[in-house]
């Protein structure tokens, strides 16, 4: 061998203290395991075992016949309307207060525009610290700070969104076309006019698709903000369950799934036009 | 010209209509501009009181430790359950026609069901604990990545599969020693993304009683104790970094 393909190769190691490096790493991973499976009380013969409490479960929230179908789809159905209502509403409010706030943002923790390359790191680190907690945990937080209610959940979103939407708009803000940028600075202009005229007519679509995404986000995420007490159709759920009435949680589980699987579908679509 | 005013027109349309929206949310939901005027001080303040209590350091860390066990056994537990829906749903396997689009669907649905929800189940029919936040997280695990699994199983190149039949290969075999080594690592670098995300989820299933960090974090908040919010919001913080900055480094070298 020359020297060149020994250094560029990666370091070989022998049949033997290969065989020995995977005993170790299978070893590792088993002990984790073992420790998991003890941390947790985890038993899939004791899952397998109770399943049928599981069945159980869904045989009682499943309506068993015709009349307690129509009766809940007529008589409970049109009651969810408002909480619904308020699903959309407080992940449109999350969705539009991030859009807002991530705005300065993304002018601060994107590369090529950013002030100064501290600030651009500053920012950058509390982008990535604000989403290591998800929404849900936010929620909580804003439920004990300022009670319970939608507010509460507008906030949460509103503080998640700001940083995914910050992340994503600065990824595209880095990968714009400098050309534009160079030429309106070449003739004079000002880094106010150079963000007018050159990044964002180049980032608008980008970001409006991605605001478009972290709504489908903050959709679904709003569906089960209630059930840690910051309104929307959760709080109804969480209410149906600890009243033992599986029949109306069923009809809003089913509703909300309907509602997800249409949003989803929906948002594809015009993300796929959008760019 | 008429374009531009055309489209200039159809984007102050589309603005009004965001507006419009907002609004109608704004009310909807009684969102008072004054009174979170005044109530953004207490805020702030109460993210001031989240000085981490040095005391509880400790049992926020050995309940994060039951949050990964979790994460990991709900992790593995979806990641075995969707192979073999991977393959009912990858369209250049087919066993039979309709399978795919059939596989297609049941993870498409696994996956629009919060595991929250699934959380509040499980936790109703197994009891509060650790077990059901495993079992909440690897049944919504198995949407995803069966999905993402029949992706990778789409790709696969058909030339050693194909050079092993003429050779008279078993199905089984051609299975053993073309499909799954391509598969494999990119089936694993999958799973250590999910295993990211369902960290996450882990650390809220606590919220519903399913074990792990967030039942500690939910005392905390209901008792106002905010320094205690601050020592698990730090744990948190502090494992979800290591894990994925972890797993991305575990990923590169995979793929």
């Amino acid at each position: 061998m020359t020297p060149r393909s020994t250094a560029s190769a990666p370091r070989e190691l022998g049949p033997r203290r290969l065989k020995l490096l995977w005993l170790i790493a299978g070893i590792a991973v088993a002990l984790v395991y073992a420790l998991s499976a003890r941390a947790t009380e985890f038993n899939l013969w004791i899952v397998l075992r109770d399943g049928d409490m599981f069945l159980q479960l869904i045989r009682e929230m499943v309506p068993s016949t015709k009349e307690r179908w129509l009766h809940l789809l007529t008589h409970y159905l049109p009651r969810l309307k408002q909480p619904f209502l308020q699903t959309a509403q407080i992940a449109m409010l999350g969705t539009a207060g991030g859009a807002v706030l991530s705005v300065p943002l993304v002018l601060l923790a994107s590369r090529n525009v950013t002030p100064h390359p501290a600030v651009y790191v500053i920012a950058k680190a509390l982008m990535n610290l604000i989403r290591t907690i998800p929404d849900l945990l936010y929620a909580a937080i804003f439920v004990a700070a300022v009670g319970v209610g939608p507010l509460s959940g507008v906030l949460a979103l509103t503080v998640f969104s700001t940083a995914v939407l910050a992340k994503l708009a600065s990824e595209s803000v880095e990968a714009v076309d400098p050309g534009p940028l160079e030429a309106i600075r070449a003739a004079g202009g000002t880094s106010l006019q150079v963000l007018r005229h050159g990044v964002a007519p180049q980032v608008a679509p980008l970001f409006w698709s991605h605001c478009l995404y972290v709504f489908e986000v903050n959709i679904r995420a709003s569906t089960v903000l209630g059930l840690v007490g910051a309104g929307g159709i959760g709080q109804q759920l969480q209410l149906m369950l600890s009243l033992f009435q599986y029949e109306n949680a069923f009809v809003i589980i089913l509703v909300t799934f309907l509602l997800v699987v249409a949003i989803d579908f929906v948002a594809g679509r015009i993300r796929e036009r959008l760019v | 010209m008429s374009g531009l005013a055309r489209s200039a027109a159809r984007r102050a349309a589309v603005a009004a209509v965001i507006i419009v929206l907002c609004v109608w949310a704004a009310q909807g939901i009684r969102l008072d501009i004054q009174r979170i005027g005044r109530g953004l001080p207490a805020i702030v303040n109460i993210f001031a009181l989240m000085v981490p209590d040095r005391q509880w350091l400790w049992p926020a860390i050995e309940a994060m430790g039951e949050t990964l066990a979790i994460a990991l056994i709900g992790t593995t537990i979806g990641a075995l359950a969707a192979v073999p829906v991977a393959f009912l749903a990858a369209r250049n396997v087919v066993v039979y026609r309709a399978a795919a689009a059939v596989g297609r669907q049941v993870s498409n649905a696994i996956r629009a069901f919060p595991e929250l929800v699934l959380g509040v189940f499980f936790v109703a029919s197994y009891g509060p604990g650790a077990a059901a936040g495993a079992l909440a997280i690897g049944v919504h695990s198995i949407g995803m990545l069966a999905r993402l699994y029949a992706d990778i199983i789409e790709n696969v190149d058909p030339g050693p599969a194909e050079a092993l039949l003429a050779a008279g290969a078993t199905r089984l075999q051609v299975f053993r020693f073309a499909i799954l080594p391509q598969v494999l690592p990119e089936f694993i670098a999958t799973a250590l993304y999910r295993f990211e995300i369902n960290l996450r989820s882990a650390n809220v299933l606590g919220l519903v009683g399913a074990g792990g960090i967030g039942v500690v974090l939910l005392q905390a908040l209901t008792l106002r104790r905010w320094g205690v919010v601050g020592a698990c919001l730090l744990v948190i913080i502090a494992a979800v970094s290591a894990v994925d900055y972890g797993s991305a480094w575990l990923r590169r070298r995979l793929v």
